[in-house]
């Protein structure tokens, strides 16, 4: 078992997870209740992740962090170090390749509420911001729990992007995915055998716990 | 704390309308679905804003297009009871009412609770509350708002007949709280007719007619739209006792009226809805009639209308009650003003909801 590199994935994992909880709120209730005429263009913008190969992906998440390019460039001015191969930059590529995962469903959870519902709290006083923790939150609470399990999930399994950005550095870039594959090049069938399923139990507990939770959830609204 | 609307729109619907509620007052809105009488309410709450508005409560601006004002929605201190309730599910009817004050006090809503009859249920859910019930933790929660205006959007049409009936009442006992003016939108003409101090019709996004509740329902042209069928009367009557056959006996000015079983017990005040088109009218007091109820009146005008139809208004002892009959029915009475007259009505034609309490002064 390569204990560096499963806490280097639930590291990553927690870290997008906390970066895409805020930003599946935001712009999942933007996509929802918003009405303009680009919507469709950012819809299908954001799923697009979901459809790309891991590779092609990677490819162009490579080339656009590389030191040559804007975004490059301004992470080693700022940081003093490449974002490449780095912890860092598998973050910022995790949270990207995972926007789908977490604004999707938060989206939907969003959606799921009645309009008449958001007009009530604001005709009972409460400001846009009281609203989304009294009322709406609430009752996209399902939704979001399914975005954040999700992203976790796949971020843990995420293997082409991962080794395209960061490489297979241990302790810095190469989480369980390249950890398992690397076994497997060097014929420890039995060391790759334990990775896999200790994430197959994690991924396994972590969305019986979503079903869990929105049954329970919708028992308690119904 | 007079509230005073004047809004002008053109699309999605057209919309001009002026006209303004003092307080205490209960204004109604009445007219088909589609007319525009619901987007008049969203626009006094800010949840729709027309072209050309101004919207005021007592001085205080919530929207004037002319200088850009436009309070939004949550810093107007408003009402709203919404026709299907949009109670928030994952509150308890408390909480929800607590929702509704800037600093949730439990005991204010307990007490708003009660106001409403539903003490003992403030830790249910809306899930676990009948229609009824969410319209009255509803209702508490617009009143917890401490409103400057009071806005009901169709409160009423989500729940059965009996359930109306009672809220009705509710209503009318609760209007010596109600300080604020009221608008009430509404299609029902006989729940404007008993809960209104004054209606406007509206009809295309305009107003047709505007008037007291017994003016506005005694007009034929008024109520074209709506149905000639509604123009009917309020005679208050005092209920005086329950006859061995399921009867009720009230008096009115004039002599007794004999109503299907009421139920209020005796010395309860009141008003009995009289629809024009069920009165029959007759010179001598009429004999050999299955009708029970005849009561002596005085013609005081008859008005002609386009069709084959006039409306004679009567005077019972000081009160109005209003007979449409044929313009041939008129002529072989050869009916004038000052003439003395009977108005027949039948038992059986006076409708349980269209009886309803003495309204409550505010």
């Amino acid at each position: 078992m390569d204990w560096t590199a499963l806490t280097l994935s639930l590291e990553l994992a927690a870290w997008t997870v906390a970066i895409l909880l805020p930003v599946s709120v935001l712009a999942g209730r933007w996509l929802a209740y918003g009405r303009f005429r680009a919507k469709g263009a950012v819809e299908a913008l954001v799923m697009l992740p979901l459809v790309l190969p891991p590779t092609v992906f990677g490819f162009y998440l490579l080339v656009a962090f590389g030191r040559n390019s804007p975004v490059g460039a301004f992470w080693q001015e700022t940081f003093g170090h490449q974002l490449v191969f780095t912890f860092e930059g598998l973050v910022v590529a995790s949270v990207i390749f995972n926007l789908p995962f977490a604004i999707q469903p938060a989206q939907r959870g969003f959606e799921a509420i009645a309009v008449e519902l958001r007009e009530a709290a604001a005709t009972c006083g409460m400001s846009p911001w009281r609203s989304l923790w009294k009322v709406e939150l609430p009752l996209a609470w399902p939704g979001l729990m399914t975005a954040m399990v999700l992203t976790f999930a796949h971020t843990l399994g995420e293997f082409g992007i991962v080794l395209m950005v960061g490489g297979s550095i241990p302790g810095e870039t190469k989480t369980i995915a390249i950890a398992i594959y690397d076994r497997v090049q060097g014929f420890d069938m039995r060391g790759a055998g334990i990775m896999s399923a200790a994430l197959v139990a994690i991924s396994f507990t972590a969305i019986a716990i979503t079903y869990w939770l929105s049954a329970r959830i919708g028992r308690r609204l119904a | 704390m007079t509230l005073s609307v004047a809004l002008q729109a053109k699309a999605p619907i057209p919309l001009d309308v002026a006209f303004s509620v003092v307080p205490g007052e209960l204004l109604a809105l009445v007219g088909h679905s589609g007319s525009g009488k619901t987007t008049i309410l969203r626009s006094i709450a800010g949840l729709w804003r027309p072209a050309t508005a101004r919207v005021a409560v007592d001085g205080e601006v919530w929207l004037d297009t002319g200088s850009g004002i436009a309070l939004p929605t949550h810093r107007r201190h408003v009402g709203v009871v919404f026709q299907n309730y949009a109670l928030f599910p994952h509150m308890t009817a408390a909480q929800n009412v607590a929702a509704a004050m800037d600093r949730p006090d439990p005991a204010e809503a307990a007490r708003l609770l009660d106001l409403v009859n539903l003490h003992g249920l403030s830790d249910r859910k809306p899930a676990q509350l009948s229609g009824g019930q969410q319209q009255r933790v509803a209702l508490a929660r617009a009143l917890a708002r401490k409103p400057a205006a009071l806005l009901l959007d169709e409160p009423f049409s989500a729940v059965d007949r009996a359930t109306r009936e009672r809220l009705h009442a509710e209503i009318l006992a609760l209007r010596a709280h109600l300080k604020m003016p009221v608008v009430l939108v509404t299609h029902d003409m006989n729940e404007a007719q008993l809960l209104a101090d004054r209606m406007l019709v509206i009809e295309k996004g305009s107003v047709v007619r505007e008037g007291t509740t017994a003016a506005v329902m005694a007009d034929p042209d008024a109520l074209r739209a709506m149905g000639i069928r509604e123009v009917a009367a309020l005679l208050p009557a005092i209920v005086a006792g329950e006859e061995e056959d399921g009867l009720t006996r009230l008096t009115t000015a004039t002599g007794p009226l004999f109503l299907p079983g009421i139920g209020s017990p005796p010395g309860t005040r009141l008003r009995v809805r009289i629809m024009a088109h069920e009165v029959i009218l007759s010179r001598t007091r009429p004999e050999g009639l299955s009708a029970q109820n005849i009561l002596p009146c005085t013609v005081t005008t008859i008005r002609p209308g386009d069709g084959p139809g006039v409306m004679v208004h009567l005077a019972v002892g000081a009160e109005e009650i209003l007979a449409r009959i044929t313009r041939r029915a008129a002529a072989q009475l050869a009916l004038q003003p000052g003439d003395a007259a009977h108005a027949v009505l039948k038992s059986l034609s006076v409708a349980r909801d269209h009886i309803a309490a003495e309204r409550g002064r505010g």
